[in-house]
């Protein structure tokens, strides 16, 4: 294997408390703390400390500051019978193997928690859709509303008590100016006020972006999601594990990226159950994953060209030819053009399709002519005078705010981040095989743009790996599923969170099993929905078109922002 | 046969339309559908059918993305696929230049007001092609709390083509059928009374409009949703 293992620089690492040479030491984490930790959970990824709803802020600075932990990777709200509960899952960008989740329960009556809002920006969004859905009221945050549901909803619909079938009313508001009363400028501050979508070509599908320009330039800009928010938590806890999940996780990031986010909740179950996956199975996972991610990122810069000089002919139709041959692909493989239901609990649902020759040819052929392809492209798109213009320099994201507001995949990797699941917290079979994490430090559009198409080429080095070992394999030893019960029951109370790099970045999976066949509280870190919030600090003072290019550049599916 | 072919067949021989056409024609003006007509390049038809042959025959379509179904719809006008071979291509990005709106995929309560305002801002005739399974009854989604059951709950349906996502060539067999429906001067039956958008006011004075009303303005528009009355 090429990738080096991180070297953590030995200095650094005596002022960190906890880490060791072998892990975390949950015990050195627990003295920092001292009394705030009132008990410890085991969750099957790391170890819960259960704090008070008013020592949050206390905690979390203390864990980000001394024991390093600068990654908030997600926040989980659920409700029990007895109490409500938000789960902190913190990581480290240098060492996302090691996790710690902070468990803050809240009463019935009076589910009031502190933010975390001032210590990691991402929970800004985070505690609105927890509010939102479940119902848990964030002290101290700067703007405690709904997120994904309209603001006259009535209930939180992952409650226990929620009933589905009450009406609601809908508004079809126009949105007023928020820089209108704002007097600073004067009387006649000349702000103008524009909504962008939730129709519009630009917005790669139903986003709503409330913009105040001054001029041409961005005094004031909020996204506003939840035009595509389609209960997928709700229905894949309505969903038996074994078959009735995997469909969705395609439905997520839909633009054929389907095979990477059924690894992420393949993940999540496997280590919840306890299946091991044959070594078989994980070679054809890794295969499809990485196809899966060509895909994406070709639609990514289609569309992407077509965002910044609407050139629909001639870099759009191209990526376009190009994923239709990845889509036939694994048409071939799964049977579906896009949503691809390929990953069964401990392994696939078939084998490569017979002739197996013919499929491997196919596929070489696509990966003999892929440098041709991108050479093309970087002809035409990063080679551009005019991209370059549109590009470079615009749209920066600084790397301590990218690990803020939890950034990650190409968007982080733009900003210099060296942070990958598939090498950082390995799985599947990428540790095996020969390739490299790309990152750039421009920060800018033209950086994440580049990592897509760098990312292009490694992923194209591991197909073709792939597809090297599974021409060789022994006919007698091709196991593509693990022996599964054809009910899963997982232990009652077993809480996991497991993460994948998806397309778009980390895709995070928290299960919650209550001892039936169905979870009890499934929750979806999205890449996406995290990558989304650095909108502002990219746009705010800039010029409006670029705010279009840095959206762009965010490469975001509205089906995994809203879910 | 081509006039092109008739004249090296037989050089010295004038057809009928050659010789009606006359000297000094230029030859771009003598397209299929002229030779299709033969030698009288009259045709009689009724206004009407000639008004939905064209209609058919030339449709600018929206360029409208909702969901997972919107990615197969974009392959469908891209390369391979290429929508435009059957003069349904241009995708327009207002709805004011459109004729026909194809909506690919799940609607969700936010979004559905939105939708119905769309759909009215397009001119008529306008015609409505619901794409997936999602537009026909909320697809896999259908028990979720917030998604519509269907896009006839807000908007009337011309085609339905059915899928989870249906295959590029299926929606282009749908445009088709569409296509000549419209040429046969067929029009949508609303089949369900569908989602208004109504002034806040004009409500019903119920239990969940009294709660909301200090929140909603009298004259904002509003869509009410009875969940427990959806298909
Ligand atoms: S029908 Fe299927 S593919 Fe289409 S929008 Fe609905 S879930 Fe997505």
């Amino acid at each position: 294997m090429s990738l080096e293992e991180p070297t953590p620089d030995s200095d650094a690492e005596l002022d960190v408390v906890g880490e060791t040479e072998d892990g975390l030491d949950y015990d050195a984490l627990a003295d920092l703390l001292g009394d705030k930790v009132r008990t410890r959970e085991e969750h099957l990824n790391a170890e819960g400390f259960v704090i008070r709803p008013d020592d949050v802020q206390d905690v979390l600075f203390a864990l980000r500051d001394e024991a390093g932990f600068d990654h908030l990777s997600s926040v989980t709200a659920q409700e029990y019978d007895d109490r409500y509960e938000s789960i902190y899952h913190l990581k480290k960008f240098d060492d996302p193997t090691q996790q710690l989740s902070v468990v803050v329960p809240t009463s019935k009556d009076n589910p009031v928690s502190e933010s975390a809002e001032p210590v990691y920006r991402t929970a800004d969004w985070h505690e609105r859709e927890a509010y939102d859905l479940v119902g848990i009221e964030y002290e101290g945050h700067p703007d405690m509303r709904r997120i994904l549901l309209p603001e006259t909803w009535q209930g939180h619909p992952l409650a226990l008590d929620y009933d589905q079938t009450e009406p609601q009313i809908v508004t079809l508001a126009e949105h007023r100016n928020p820089l209108q009363e704002d007097h600073r400028a004067g009387d006649d501050s000349d702000t103008m006020f524009i909504n962008i979508g939730p129709h519009h070509p630009a917005t790669h599908g139903v986003l709503h972006v409330e913009t105040v320009l001054d001029g041409e330039q961005i005094a004031d800009i909020e996204p506003d999601i939840g035009y595509l928010h389609r209960c997928e938590e709700q229905m894949c806890q309505q969903g038996t594990y074994r078959h009735q999940i995997m469909p969705y996780p395609d439905r997520w990031d839909y633009v054929s990226a389907g095979m990477l986010n059924e690894w992420s909740y393949a993940r999540a179950a496997e280590t919840l159950a306890d299946i091991e996956v044959p070594e078989y199975a994980q070679v054809i996972r890794t295969m499809a994953a990485e196809l899966s991610r060509m895909a994406a990122h070709f639609l990514a810069m289609g569309t992407f060209a077509l965002d910044v000089y609407g050139d629909f002919t001639a870099i759009f139709q191209y990526t376009f030819r190009d994923r239709e041959i990845v889509q036939n692909i694994l048409e071939d493989l799964s049977g579906q053009r896009l949503m691809f239901n390929y990953f069964r609990l401990g392994g696939v649902a078939w084998d490569l399709p017979e002739p197996r020759e013919e499929f491997f040819e196919k596929t070489r052929d696509f990966l003999n002519d892929m440098p041709g392809k991108l050479d093309e492209l970087h002809d035409l798109v990063t080679s551009n005078e005019i991209f370059q213009l549109r590009c470079v320099d615009t749209g920066v994201l600084p790397p301590e705010e990218a690990k803020s507001y939890g950034a990650t995949g190409p968007v982080a990797r733009g900003s210099g981040i060296d942070y990958d699941l598939r090498r950082d917290d390995p799985y599947g079979y990428y540790d095996e095989l020969d390739w490299d994490v790309v990152t750039e430090d421009g920060c800018d559009n033209f950086a994440r743009v580049l990592v897509r198409l760098r990312e292009v080429e490694q992923s194209a080095r591991i197909v073709e790996q792939c597809v090297d070992l599974l021409e060789d394999w022994p006919e007698d030893d091709r196991e593509i599923q693990a022996n599964v019960p054809r009910t899963l029951k997982p232990d009652h109370d077993t809480e996991v969170y497991e993460a994948v790099e998806a397309a778009k970045g980390e895709l995070g999976i928290y299960i919650r099993s209550d001892g039936t066949d169905k979870p009890a509280r499934f929750k979806i870190r999205s890449p996406c929905f995290s990558n989304l919030q650095t909108l502002p600090v990219m746009s705010e003072g800039e010029y409006i078109p670029d705010m279009i290019a840095s959206l762009g550049s965010l490469d975001i599916v509205l089906g995994e922002v809203d879910r | 046969m081509s006039s092109e072919q008739s004249q090296t067949a037989n050089p010295d021989v004038q057809s009928t339309q050659e010789a009606r056409m006359g000297e000094g024609v230029d030859s771009r003006f003598n397209s299929k559908l002229r030779e299709a007509f033969g030698s009288s390049p009259f045709i009689l038809t009724k206004f009407d059918k000639f008004m939905n042959w064209v209609r058919g025959s030339s449709m600018f379509m929206l360029q409208f993305g909702i969901a997972c179904c919107s990615i197969e719809m974009i392959h469908t006008y891209a390369i391979k696929h290429d929508l435009d071979r059957f003069g349904a291509g241009v995708p327009r990005a207002s709805p004011r230049q459109a004729d026909v709106i194809i909506v690919p995929g799940t609607i969700v309560s936010k979004f559905a007001p939105r939708m119905k305002r769309v759909y009215d801002q397009m001119p008529e005739p306008k015609f409505v092609v619901s794409m997936g399974s999602c537009t026909v009854s909320g697809g896999p989604f259908q028990e979720g709390y917030n998604v519509i059951k269907g896009a006839e709950e807000v908007i009337p349906v011309d085609i339905h083509v059915p899928g989870c996502p249906p295959r590029p060539e299926a929606l282009i067999y749908g445009v088709a059928k569409l296509q000549e429906r419209i040429a046969n001067g067929e029009s949508a039956p609303v089949t369900v009374k569908p989602y208004e958008l109504e002034q806040f006011g004009d409500l019903e004075r119920d239990e969940l409009v009294e709660k909301l009303a200090d929140q909603i303005d009298e004259e904002d528009l509003v869509m009410r949703y009875n969940w427990a009355d959806s298909p």
